[in-house]
């Protein structure tokens, strides 16, 4: 481990690994007990290193420092419930001196089983992906508040919901059995998807921080990789697609935080490295004999790697969304079928598609519709692209249509 | 050259700090005391004072946990710098990083041999 200097993100990664084993330690009844005292760890190490500099092995410190001040929270609470207890003949001794276990193994177990705990269908999915970003990626509050466009208050009014209903429903932090791991399994795989596109697709200006989030799904859902029982073939897939989509984070955005549309991205940016990896997970994801709706996008994502417009690419593209709406149908996905279908079929062909889709109060919908009418009838595209200008929301969403509109009025003027 | 100590009074900074909020903080002290070191200034010998598991020992020999509750200027540590007078310590001390903080003090006092 680097020593030297400041190591980014340090104590955020050491967060969530101190508090994800004090509170298995604890239960989760005490959850707050194991946040307060992680932090508490955190700003002595602040304290102590600003001034006497950063211990040798910084993780082992603050882990020491943690089991310390875990020890003695224990031993006062354990003084007070003997005598409350005495007084109401409650059993005693629940407490007692159990080795806090800060070993790697305990500590990634911890995590894992975490993990189960907080993706539980019992809170709401807004709720599952907050509490993971605060609990399993040591976001703060500010940036949590900020990731999802709202204030602090609110962030805080609703994770501390949701850890009364874990603790009201006595959520345990344990792995699900083998023969259920993969109906929980699905709920986990939705929240890591979830915090994904919350940073992929957001409309939150910092981009740091999104990108943040989709690289903390990432490492959510590699932990599951590298664990055997969850190691399944939908977790790989979902890491592949993450890792296809992840490759384009750096050409999709420019300086001032506008997206660039996929046909103007400069394919320099693209991280192939990313590209290489997702490629490895989907060709792991190739067993079992289910292809998830992970394993579709996964392998749309793919094509997506390859700029160059091929027939086989839009082919196989067509047939992926066919399937994917087959197992799955969302009128996004409709629409993004009927993109693909213009590509082999023609646009008369797609139009006929798209507008079988109830989608019409949304402002993806009237984009691809704009899109396909272009040259078959201009003032019909007009409309669309203003429908969809009114209906946007994000500032992104509407430079880019704006863009758009500009260049028609050009376009028909000329 | 005298010896000062520079005394930091501000909240139990957990209870409001996000981890990478502690970071940031330890990164300015860092980077503060290395400004007065490179000048030859900084006498290292500085301390964090903790702030759990701590006691106030009252007249007749009373003990209580902490000088805490409501109180926002507890102290949370110190370093000893030196300086020709008082003024130039309180120089060094603008540059606290605990000075973000409203309501937040650094005191500074000459080491009395």
């Amino acid at each position: 481990m680097e020593t030297e200097g400041l190591i980014p993100h340090l104590f955020r990664t050491e967060y969530r690994k101190i508090v994800s084993t004090l509170c298995k330690h604890f239960g989760f009844e005490q959850i707050e007990i194991a946040e307060d005292l992680a932090s508490d760890t955190f700003l002595a190490a602040a304290q102590v290193w600003a001034m006497k500099g950063m211990p040798v092995n910084p993780a082992a410190w603050l882990y020491n420092v943690a089991k310390n001040k875990a020890k003695n929270y224990l031993q006062h609470n354990h003084v007070f419930e003997h005598k409350i207890a005495a007084a109401i003949k409650n059993e005693v001794s629940s407490v007692d001196e159990d080795e806090i276990d800060l070993s790697a193994e305990n500590i990634n177990d911890s995590q894992l089983q975490m993990m189960f705990a907080i993706c539980h269908p019992a809170i709401s999915p807004e709720a599952q992906v907050g509490l993971s970003l605060r609990i399993l990626c040591g976001f703060g509050i500010d940036e949590i508040a900020e990731a999802f466009l709202t204030n602090k208050e609110l962030i805080n009014k609703r994770l501390f919901r949701a850890k009364e209903i874990l603790r009201e429903q006595k959520i345990k932090i344990e792995l699900p059995a083998r023969a259920e791991i993969d109906g929980r399994l699905s709920t986990v795989l939705t929240t890591i998807y979830l915090l994904f596109n919350e940073g992929y697709y957001s409309a939150g200006q910092n981009h740091t921080i999104r990108k943040e989030l989709c690289l903390e799904a990432m490492r959510l859902c590699n932990m599951l990789v590298e664990y055997e029982a969850t190691n399944k073939p939908q977790v790989n897939a979902l890491l592949a697609l993450m890792c296809f989509h992840a490759s384009r984070l750096d050409a999709r955005m420019n300086e001032s935080g506008e997206l660039i549309l996929y046909e103007e991205q400069d394919t320099g940016l693209w991280n192939g490295e990313l590209i290489s990896k997702g490629a490895y997970f989907l060709s792991r994801s190739a067993s079992g004999n289910r292809a998830s709706k992970y394993h579709l996008e996964a392998a749309i994502a793919w094509w997506q790697t390859q700029k160059e417009d091929t027939n086989e690419k839009w082919e196989q593209m067509l047939q992926l969304h066919d399937q994917l709406l087959q197992i799955e149908y969302s009128p996004i996905a409709a629409l993004n079928r009927a993109y693909a279908l213009s590509k082999v079929n023609g646009k008369a062909a797609a139009i006929e598609a798209a507008e079988q889709v109830s989608l019409n109060k949304h402002h993806l919908y009237h984009a691809l519709l704009a899109d396909l009418y272009i040259g078959i009838d201009n003032a019909k595209a007009m409309t669309h692209l203003q429908k969809a200008m009114s209906l946007a929301r994000s500032a992104a969403d509407r430079a880019i249509l704006t863009r758009k509109i500009l260049l028609y009025e050009q376009k028909n003027t000329a | 050259m005298e010896e000062f100590i520079l005394i930091f009074r501000h909240e139990d900074g957990s209870k409001i700090a996000s981890p990478e909020q502690m970071q940031i903080w330890m990164k300015q002290t860092m980077d503060w005391l290395a400004g007065i070191a490179v000048k030859g200034r900084y006498e290292g010998k500085g301390n964090g004072l903790g702030f759990d598991d701590s006691r106030v020992v009252w007249h007749n020999n009373v003990v209580t946990n902490g000088p805490f509750g409501e109180i926002k200027e507890t102290i949370g540590g110190y370093v000893i710098v030196k300086a020709d007078s008082a003024d130039e310590a309180a120089e060094f001390a603008k540059g606290c990083p605990v000075l973000q903080g409203e309501g937040n003090s650094v005191e500074v006092r000459k080491l009395v041999h």
